[in-house]
């Protein structure tokens, strides 16, 4: 086998020197009822070229991964898709993978041993300042599993901060995002109630938010721009929330946005998914979470935190700092389970935000901006209709001319992926809607040639 | 003057000029630029009237401007400062720090996966669905179990969905049941999962041979323990021989047996904790299964279990559709709910499935035989030089003490760190908390026979310098860049980011404008 660096020669002199006849001594313990004596049922050691060329027949959506299919049925390419729905499609830069690629940061532990994990340490670092400067929030977490995970974390953050036990959700945050809350947080004894949103608009019901939000309540989840593709009046929402003592957490799914969406400062707690950074869309994951939020709740925050400090010749360094907070120093007493977190991940955003930097970012948004406002106009007059009123990003929610599955079924018979059929989560909407993106990577021709199909 | 650095010889490293670095806001400087976007094919428009009030004014004045060349060099020098698998043997114990083989990243890279959207039609996902497939299939033989869920994100966020299907699973049965119990040398995530799936924790006190103690588990085990949550191997990698009677124990009292996974690498291809007695386990890609540590994460942590769990697993489940094709079940009115957003960390499936592929089923047994070879041997090289507090036989790690060496008041802590001198990253320190100043140390199948006479000969000459000069471990690191970091007052006052210096000269607009 090719990853092991033994000789037979080698093996023999090292059993030797354990003092065993054979490599089955050292397997003695475990009881010879469940010792298996046969080769396991899975495909037999392929050769890199091999496994290269079953992984091409994968990426050529040949679910068998047989190579001899793919010399039979070359596949075709989509020409262009319009989704986003919590994973965008965005430009990586090639630095991104060169960088990430070097043995040093992608096979390196847990930086645990700051003395040799001072790179690692200090884009973290890095990651923090910069997170902490797009949210308007004045501390970051050095990355959770994903947006969804973080935002249930972040729900249980908020109930050890106030000592209440509800929570409210926007039923505009992300349907998975809610599930995940749910299957999270019901162990935990807290209960969580949705309020609606505003049909004409798009926005949080804020009557409704006032009358859901109890005593008890200890926070209230909204995301912005929701998942309808609109941006929330946070400052509005805020008010409410912090009159009634409860803390406000802002979910932000498309971290793009924050190049010229207003940040929701006015929130005490940001989860962010920084996907949309230069990582993949990879059919979902991996991703980076991040939780950021108002210094005082710091003590609360889950995940792994770095820190300045200097070592003991006054040389600046940073270390991970506030263990006490995690598993392994508190066990059943920690603020939560979580151990791994994103790190390459992250170090993935950190690149892509330096490349793009103070001008860059906002440019991006700019552009993406530009681009979904040319589709909407574009698809209205393909007769489609734009659901909702108040200012979106690059997504927007569209009745179409007929039911999105019908639609869409056309759209991919001339190779477009169409926007995100809605019925399935919000059903008041009704068969037609649909929630379509455009990226600085969707040209103007591909909305063209969809805005004509869809017309048709 | 050079201060004495050595008393031995270190083989395995020498120092070296490194660069230095500032961060990347201390380097930025106006106008300077490291992209260039395409030309706007679409008219520009006005991001303030579109917006309104939501349009950001702050002008976003922390973040860098540089060029390329910069941004390369900066992340190029931080990578130098980091130790990595691929300079050199982590001898770090329950880490399984194991080569991360480069076709890996190669096929995860592919366009036709890479770029899947997650709600793409699944006719057009079934590349991607047959990966996970084929992986789902590989584990499940792998573990002896029934069926697996790929969604949970990592270690102990698998460890959370399995304690929530043994939950749901006893709620269905009448009772959700009020404990887990969870031996005194498991990891501090398994106590802290138990806790956020609503259950007490109830600690099992370790036997004089480091292992569940069978009496004592019969006295705790009754009909309000939900489960036990057993590493096997233990974290003093060694079988748990009488596996099945723990298991008997569980089950007659309608408890389940979690297994933590972690140590699976111990066990591939040579058992199958489905086959003694488990019933839903995780496992950890990033361990065992060679996807990249990358500093810390991304992790992947599948958890497979028995057909009696299986209606209670995270929606959505994969299916094979009547017509043979694949796609997502998600009409599972049982479920436990979703753990994470979409199917879990699929890029990291593609890479744990290239190398089960690249290493077929005698490729998995040599690895594991390799593992253990490795830990024996190293066990061999090192047992009188320092104490070894248990003796059954290893399997993938082994734990020393630093008894012999604390008498000269040097530490495994201490001990660690001056590994670093030697060109080795530390071995895990105070793990399991039932070895007093445990030395752990799991070399992994990665190691030759030269690497790890390198680590004998590094832990021999460190074990001969305390004696002579302690003064020298207690102080190590002496060769890095950075020696011992403060770690209290970066505790005691936290700086968790940067901060523009205050300058009475220049002050910049950007600062001022800003309205937080």
């Amino acid at each position: 086998m090719r990853y092991l660096p033994k000789s037979p020669a080698d093996r023999a002199e090292m059993l030797e020197a354990i003092g065993v006849p054979s490599i089955e001594d050292l397997f003695a313990t475990i009881p010879e009822e469940f010792r298996l004596t046969r080769d396991l049922h899975i495909p037999r050691q392929h050769a890199e070229s091999e496994v290269l060329d079953v992984f091409r027949a994968f990426a050529a959506n040949i679910a068998s991964g047989d190579p001899a299919e793919l010399a039979t049925r070359p596949a075709s390419k989509p020409f262009a898709s319009f989704l986003g729905a919590g994973a965008y499609r965005h430009y990586r830069p090639v630095i991104i993978d060169s960088l990430i690629q070097r043995g040093e940061f992608l096979t390196s532990y847990t930086p645990y041993q700051p003395e040799i994990s001072q790179g690692t340490l200090q884009a973290m670092f890095e990651f923090q300042t910069m997170i902490c400067e797009l949210t308007g929030m004045e501390m970051a977490n050095a990355s959770m599993y994903d947006g969804s995970t973080g935002a249930a974390e972040a729900v249980m953050m908020a109930v050890r901060v106030t000592g209440r036990d509800g929570a409210v959700v926007a039923r505009t945050v992300h349907p998975e995002y809610r599930e995940v809350l749910r299957t999270t947080v019901q162990h935990q004894g807290i209960p969580v109630s949705e309020v609606g949103f505003i049909r004409e608009t798009g926005r949080l019901d804020l009557a409704a938010l006032e009358a859901a939000i109890a005593d008890d309540t200890a926070c209230v989840l909204v995301q912005s721009p929701n998942f309808l593709g609109v941006v929330e009046d946070v400052a509005a929402i805020a008010e409410i929330v912090h009159k009634k003592g409860a803390l406000l957490i802002v979910s932000v799914a498309e971290a793009v946005s924050l190049g010229i969406v207003k940040p929701p400062v006015e929130a005490d707690i940001v989860s962010l998914e920084a996907q949309s950074f230069g990582v993949a869309v990879a059919f979902g994951g991996p991703y980076c979470g991040v939780i950021a939020c108002k210094e005082k709740f710091l003590r609360q925050m889950p995940g792994r935190l770095v820190g300045e400090t200097k070592d003991r010749n006054g040389k600046r360094g940073f270390v991970l700092t506030l263990s006490t907070r995690e598993q392994h120093i508190r066990r059943e007493k920690a603020t939560s389970n979580i151990c791994t977190n994103q790190a390459l991940v992250a170090m993935m955003v950190t690149i892509f935000l330096t490349v793009y930097g103070k001008e860059g970012l906002r440019e991006l948004a700019e552009q993406n901006l530009a681009k979904a406002a040319y589709l909407r106009s574009e698809m209205e007059k393909a007769g489609a209709k734009p659901l909702f009123s108040s200012p979106g990003f690059n997504e927007f929610a569209v009745g179409l001319p007929a039911a999105a599955a019908s639609v869409n079924e056309t759209l991919l018979s001339q190779g477009i992926i169409g926007g995100l059929a809605l019925a399935k989560w919000y059903p008041e909407l009704g068969e037609a809607a649909a929630l379509w993106c455009a990226t600085e990577l969707t040209t103007k021709a591909q909305m063209d040639s969809a805005t004509t199909t869809v017309k048709v | 003057m050079e201060e004495t650095k050595f008393i031995g010889t270190p083989r395995k490293a020498t120092t070296h000029v490194s660069q230095n670095e500032g961060l990347m806001f201390e380097k930025s400087s106006a106008g300077k630029k490291g992209y260039r976007l395409p030309l706007l094919d679409v008219p520009a428009v006005d991001a303030a009237a579109l917006l309104g009030e939501a349009v950001r004014t702050d002008g976003l004045g922390v973040m860098p401007e540089l060029s390329e060349i910069e941004i390369i060099r900066h992340f190029t020098r931080l990578s130098t400062w980091n130790y990595a698998i691929d300079l050199g043997m982590y001898p770090l114990g329950s880490c399984t720090m194991k080569y991360n083989p480069r076709i890996n990243e190669a096929v995860a890279r592919l366009e036709g996966l890479a770029e899947a959207h997650p709600y793409q039609p699944e006719s057009l996902s079934q590349g991607a669905l047959g990966i996970m497939k084929m992986l789902s299939d590989a584990l499940i033989e792998i573990t002896g179990m029934d069926t697996i869920t790929l969604q949970p994100a990592a270690g102990a966020h698998g460890e959370f969905t399995g304690i929530l299907l043994t939950k749901a699973f006893h709620t269905a049965n009448g009772n959700p049941r009020t404990k887990v119990i969870v031996p005194d040398s498991a990891h501090g995530t398994n106590p802290a999962t138990a806790a956020v799936c609503g259950y007490q924790v109830a600690n099992l006190k370790s036997n004089a041979l480091g292992m569940v103690d069978l009496a004592e588990l019969e006295k705790m085990v009754d009909e309000d323990v939900a489960a036990l949550m057993l590493t096997n191997p233990s974290t003093i990698g060694v079988f748990e021989s009488d596996i099945h009677k723990i298991s008997d124990i569980l089950h007659a009292k309608g408890a389940l047996l979690y297994m933590d996974g972690a140590n699976m690498n111990a066990l591939v291809g040579k058992t199958r904790p489905g086959d003694f007695g488990a019933d839903v386990m995780h496992l950890n890609l990033h361990k065992t299964f060679s996807t990249p540590h990358g500093g810390g994460g991304p992790g992947s942590g599948p958890v497979a279990c028995k057909k009696i769990l299986e209606p209670f697993l995270p929606s959505p489940v994969l299916k094979t559709n009547p017509d043979g094709t694949l796609g997502f079940d998600y009409n599972r009115p049982q479920s436990v709910g979703r753990v994470r957003a979409w199917y879990g960390n699929f890029g990291m499936f593609v890479r744990a499935l290239a190398y089960i592929l690249a290493n077929g089923p005698d490729g998995l047994r040599q690895t594991t035989e390799d593992a253990v070879l490795n830990a024996n041997y190293l066990r061999s090289k090192l047992e009188g030089t320092f104490e070894l507090p248990y003796k059954t036989r290893s399997l993938h790690e082994v734990v020393f003490s630093d008894k012999l060496q604390a008498k000269n008041g040097v530490k495994t802590g201490d001990m660690g760190k001056r590994l670093i001198d030697y060109g080795f990253h530390p071995y895990t320190v105070s793990f399991p908390l039932v070895v007093n100043g445990a030395m752990m140390i799991e070399p992994t199948e990665s190691e030759s026979k030269e690497e790890l006479d390198l680590l004998v000969d590094a832990l021999t000459q460190v074990a001969r310098e305390a004696e002579e000069n302690p003064e020298l471990v207690k102080n190590a690191p002496h060769t890095t860049r950075l020696q011992r970091l403060d770690e209290t007052g970066a505790a005691r006052k936290p700086v968790l980011r940067w901060k523009a210096p205050v300058s009475s000269t220049e002050l910049t607009a950007n600062t001022a404008a800003k309205e937080w």
